[in-house]
């Protein structure tokens, strides 16, 4: 097998690489900061006292987490835009659709994920921290601050870092609906060339390169957490 | 409500059994055989690989380290793709789509289900392992007849979580038009043409009951596995 990754570095073709490798990166930070915040709210919604909200939000979760996220996709690109108000609908095509509604499903579904994360993170903390915090003399809101959110995101930390990891992976299936990143620019880029080998070889690299930086993230968590855990 | 019944009356063989018998097996059938096929098959190498993640062998830890780390970096469709191009330059001839989703998901269940593995005999107290050798058991022996058996009965909920996600990410074959679940259900909405919400949401149904299904039955595993693991230690306590 003779390699040539000339055949595949012109000008246009690497530009549509590079269009997809930004296309990958702007896709998984814009769900990933929608699907934090989204999960801190389903977070705070499902421990509140109220039974409706709760079963809301597990709804919500297991929606998420027993379908597909191919299918979730689907669900946002072919069905929904059936369901929204047809201004919604024009606004949304109008301004690159595809990119929208694989937007909405990754967000989505990782802040199902993230959810899940974060709530366990809380409840790995044993009662007596916030009774402790309140018996020598702090308020319910600097307890919460000082005492049991910092140990609960250092908790939850190592499977938020695993979950994005997962959000970054999932932005390839995007390219189901049409959206042109890293994975479709490099079919295309194949598909005119016939050079496989190069063409998958760089868009493997380019999924390597910020995959072993998340894992990175994730090792170095672990060993915090192990190191204030005492081991 | 009225469509989803047409649908369904329609086109539910499609989507449970796809041409079968007349021609391939497809729709919900092919899906449960691609991931059943994919636990079965990654089983024994994830054994193998997790095994030698944590073996006293460097070579082994450092070959198995990097399988494991390298196919997690990527994801599941680019591995189809890499499978599409390398398995028949391995094998000297073309293999259909079916083969092809196959071999991806086997690699990259293998990856996942190493690490289940790896976790479950780091779970087990080191005095397994130390007992047993110094009773006289080879490593070999040690691994085979002391520390798998009760590493991989532990794993048995984590394992049927994989089968889980296996079924979930065998929709991804539909990229590579492999008639599963979701191409079919993509064809009967490129045939109905003006029904895509029943029928999406015939698709999510379906594989909302599966996998919702599949986690219940988990969680009772989970329990049974738990408690029969704690007696013997509650009844020497007791003792």
């Amino acid at each position: 097998m003779n390699l040539d990754f000339g055949a595949i570095l012109t000008p246009q073709y690497t530009q549509w690489m590079m269009w997809g490798a930004l296309t990958s990166l702007a896709l998984f930070a814009s769900a990933w900061i929608l699907a934090f915040l989204t999960a801190s709210v389903l977070v705070a919604v499902g421990t509140a006292p109220f039974r409706p909200a709760q079963i809301a939000v597990a709804a919500f979760v297991e929606y998420h987490r027993n379908i597909p996220m191919l299918v979730q996709i689907f669900v946002w690109y072919f069905a929904m835009p059936q369901l929204l108000p047809d201004a919604w609908t024009s606004w949304i095509n109008a301004h690159n659709s595809e990119f929208i509604f694989a937007l909405i499903a990754l967000f989505l579904n990782s802040a199902a994920y993230m959810s899940e994360d974060m709530r366990s993170g809380l409840r790995s903390l044993p009662r007596e921290q916030m009774e402790a915090g309140r018996a020598l003399g702090l308020s319910y809101l600097q307890t919460m601050k000082d005492v049991l959110l910092p140990q609960a995101v250092r908790a939850a930390l190592p499977p938020l870092i695993n979950q994005s990891l997962a959000l970054f992976k999932a932005t390839s299936l995007a390219m189901a609906i049409g959206v042109a990143e890293m994975t479709y620019a490099s079919r295309q880029v194949e598909n005119e060339t016939y050079r496989t080998f190069e063409t998958f070889a760089i868009a493997s690299a380019f999924y390597f390169t910020l995959s072993f930086a998340i894992m990175a993230l994730g090792a170095w968590a672990d060993r915090r957490n192990l190191k204030a855990a005492g081991r | 409500m009225q469509d989803i019944i047409d649908i369904l009356r329609n086109y539910g063989l499609l989507l449970t059994i796809g041409q079968f018998p007349e021609g391939p097996i497809g729709g919900l059938a092919l899906t449960l055989i691609l991931a059943l096929t994919g636990l079965v098959l990654s089983f024994p190498l994830s054994v193998l690989i997790g095994v030698g993640r944590i073996s006293p062998n460097p070579v082994a830890v450092k070959l198995s380290t990097a399988f494991v780390y390298i196919v997690r970096a990527l994801p599941l469709l680019m591995l189809i793709f890499w499978a599409y191009f390398i398995v028949p330059l391995i094998i000297g001839r073309t293999v259909s789509g079916l083969t092809t989703v196959i071999v991806a998901l086997v690699v990259y269940e293998t990856a996942y289900l190493a690490e289940v593995v790896r976790a479950a005999i780091l779970a087990l107290p080191k005095g397994q392992a130390e007992a047993s050798r110094s009773l006289g058991l080879s490593y070999f022996q040690t691994m085979k007849d002391i520390i798998l058996p009760q590493a991989l009965f532990n794993a048995i909920p984590s394992i049927l979580n994989q089968f889980i996600s296996l079924v979930k990410n065998t929709s991804v074959a539909y990229i590579i038009s492999v008639d599963e679940l979701t191409y079919a259900a993509y064809q009967v909405n490129a045939q109905l043409l003006t029904k895509p919400v029943q029928v999406y949401i015939i698709l999510a149904a379906i594989y909302f009951i599966i996998c919702f299904s599949l986690n219940r039955l988990v969680k009772l595993v989970e329990k049974r596995i738990h408690t029969s693991r704690q007696a013997p230690i509650a009844a020497e306590a007791a003792a």
